[in-house]
């Protein structure tokens, strides 16, 4: 069973590999989201500093949400999705292996672009490893709320759209305690603080884990029956 | 009757029928309490009670406001547990509960927010404030837009029932969640809060017509959900005699 969950993950990134450039693109829009931000707000390098990592965890949401609708739509709309329901592994898992794909593809990468971004906000580099480390946390809750959305709206025509107005709200604990962590460590606070932030994050991460893929299993059993 | 069993009791309220011919029995009399208790509640509300030592007259938005807000919360532990009920029992009249009390739930949350803004402005000078508070209720709005986006996305009742379902139970164990983390945002972005809802008690000539609100409110909540899922079925009554009738069309 585990050999199939890992498979189906290689499958998803040889997908993204091939049609979506992999991670490349998610980065791209990720560098393009942060690039517009100094032009909207002006080129004020203290005012970018201070925000640099809420404007980095939103792009991370952002891309996050885009990529969602693609998730379970290219393997519904071709017939993959209804040969896994029907497999041997169970659809939680499947939906588990969708979401760690995901994390690999968008998550992931993102968060090893960060600190090249931060450099561009005028980030101060000891909140690096902080908001690196919350990212790291962080980016797996998203990709496995986002699954629920995914699940939820596939087979919709525009789908996309409704999937980020459903997950948004749930994204909004993981946003709160990844920016409080880089802002812990940017203040000046005790590591103690930051480090309180993290375990936050991880928690909700790790609730995520559950009821992500629990969740977006039965929507999609609601949607194949 | 005494033999039945609470679960044969339960499939007994299943019978969208008795559902009608007990609410519609029910439905005339709750009207007239919700709206009597409405009525008295505005007058002791607006007229009959002092106005605040500090708050003045603007004091009588929360006779408004509070119920509400209460309700915004009641709608959506409705929405939830009758979510749970059709997903777990499969009970046919709990998917039209759910989805009868999300567009409420969603316009008493809108209330909530309108006259919390109303209060707002004279009190704290602004229209918002990003508020513990305030910040989760409107969150609370979204997730019920999110909900009755999801029922008028799909087009088969029976799959947007389910999804909608699922969403609401994800929605509610989120709830607590989404609560706290904003909580600990807000006292990380203002440690010194300024507001206070109300002073340390009530007087008891404010609390009676808040009671009064609050029960009036309440029922008036459960006399439109009664009437939205009468409605529903209604209609669902009269597509399959449309479709009935077309179907003995085609044949003669």
């Amino acid at each position: 069973m585990m050999r199939a969950f890992f498979a189906l993950i290689a499958r998803d990134l040889r997908l993204a590999a091939r049609i979506g450039g992999g991670g490349g693109m998610a980065v791209f829009f990720f560098l393009t989201v942060v690039a517009v931000v100094p032009l909207g707000i002006g080129p004020d390098l203290n005012l970018l500093a201070r925000i640099a990592p809420g404007m980095l965890w939103v792009a991370l949401l952002l891309s996050s949400l885009l990529t969602l609708d693609r998730l379970f739509q290219a393997d519904y709309e071709d017939g993959s999705l209804d040969l896994l329901a029907m497999g041997r592994v169970p659809l939680e898992l499947v939906v588990a292996a969708k979401a760690v794909g995901h994390f690999l593809t968008t998550g992931l990468p993102l968060v090893v672009a960060a600190p090249l971004l931060g450099l561009m906000l005028n980030l101060d580099v000891a909140a690096f490893p902080a908001l690196m480390l919350a990212m790291l946390a962080g980016a797996p809750a998203l990709s496995f709320l986002g699954v629920i959305g995914a699940g939820l709206t596939v087979g919709i025509r525009r789908g996309g759209l409704l999937a980020s107005l459903l997950v948004l709200p749930f994204y909004i604990p993981v946003l709160i305690f990844g920016v409080s962590a880089a802002r812990a460590a940017l203040a000046g606070f005790p590591q103690g603080v930051a480090a309180q932030s993290l375990a936050l994050l991880a928690a909700v991460t790790l609730a995520s884990l559950v009821l992500g893929p629990v969740a977006a299993a039965a929507a999609l059993r609601a949607t194949l029956r | 009757m005494t033999s039945l069993s609470a679960s044969q009791r339960l499939q007994a309220f299943a019978n969208p029928a008795r559902f009608m011919a007990l609410s519609a029995r029910f439905l005339a009399p709750l009207w007239v309490v919700s709206l009597g208790l409405l009525g008295t509640g505005l007058y002791f509300a607006l007229f009959a009670s002092p106005p605040d030592y500090q708050q003045g007259e603007s004091v009588r938005i929360m006779y408004v406001h509070v119920p509400a807000a209460w309700l915004a919360m009641f709608g959506y532990s409705l929405m939830a547990a009758a979510s749970a009920v059709a997903l777990i029992f499969r009970h046919p009249l709990a998917d039209l509960c759910a989805r009868s009390a999300a567009p409420i739930g969603a316009a008493f949350t809108f209330l909530a927010l309108v006259t919390g803004a109303f209060w707002g402005k004279p009190m704290w000078g602004a229209w918002w404030v990003w508020d513990a508070r305030l910040t989760s209720v409107l969150i609370l709005f979204f997730l019920y837009l999110g909900y009755m986006a999801l029922w008028a996305a799909i087009e088969e009742p029976a799959r947007a029932a389910r999804a909608a379902a699922v969403l609401a139970l994800v929605g509610a164990i989120n709830v607590p969640i989404i609560r706290y983390s904003v909580v600990w945002w807000n006292t990380l972005h203002q440690p010194a809060s300024v507001f206070r809802m109300d002073g340390p008690t009530v007087a008891p000539e404010m609390l009676l017509p808040l009671m009064l609100m609050a029960l009036g409110f309440t029922l008036f909540f459960i006399v439109l959900v009664l009437v939205r899922m009468r409605a529903e079925i209604l209609r669902h009554r009269v597509r399959t005699l449309r479709l009935a009738q077309a179907a003995a069309r085609a044949e003669g």
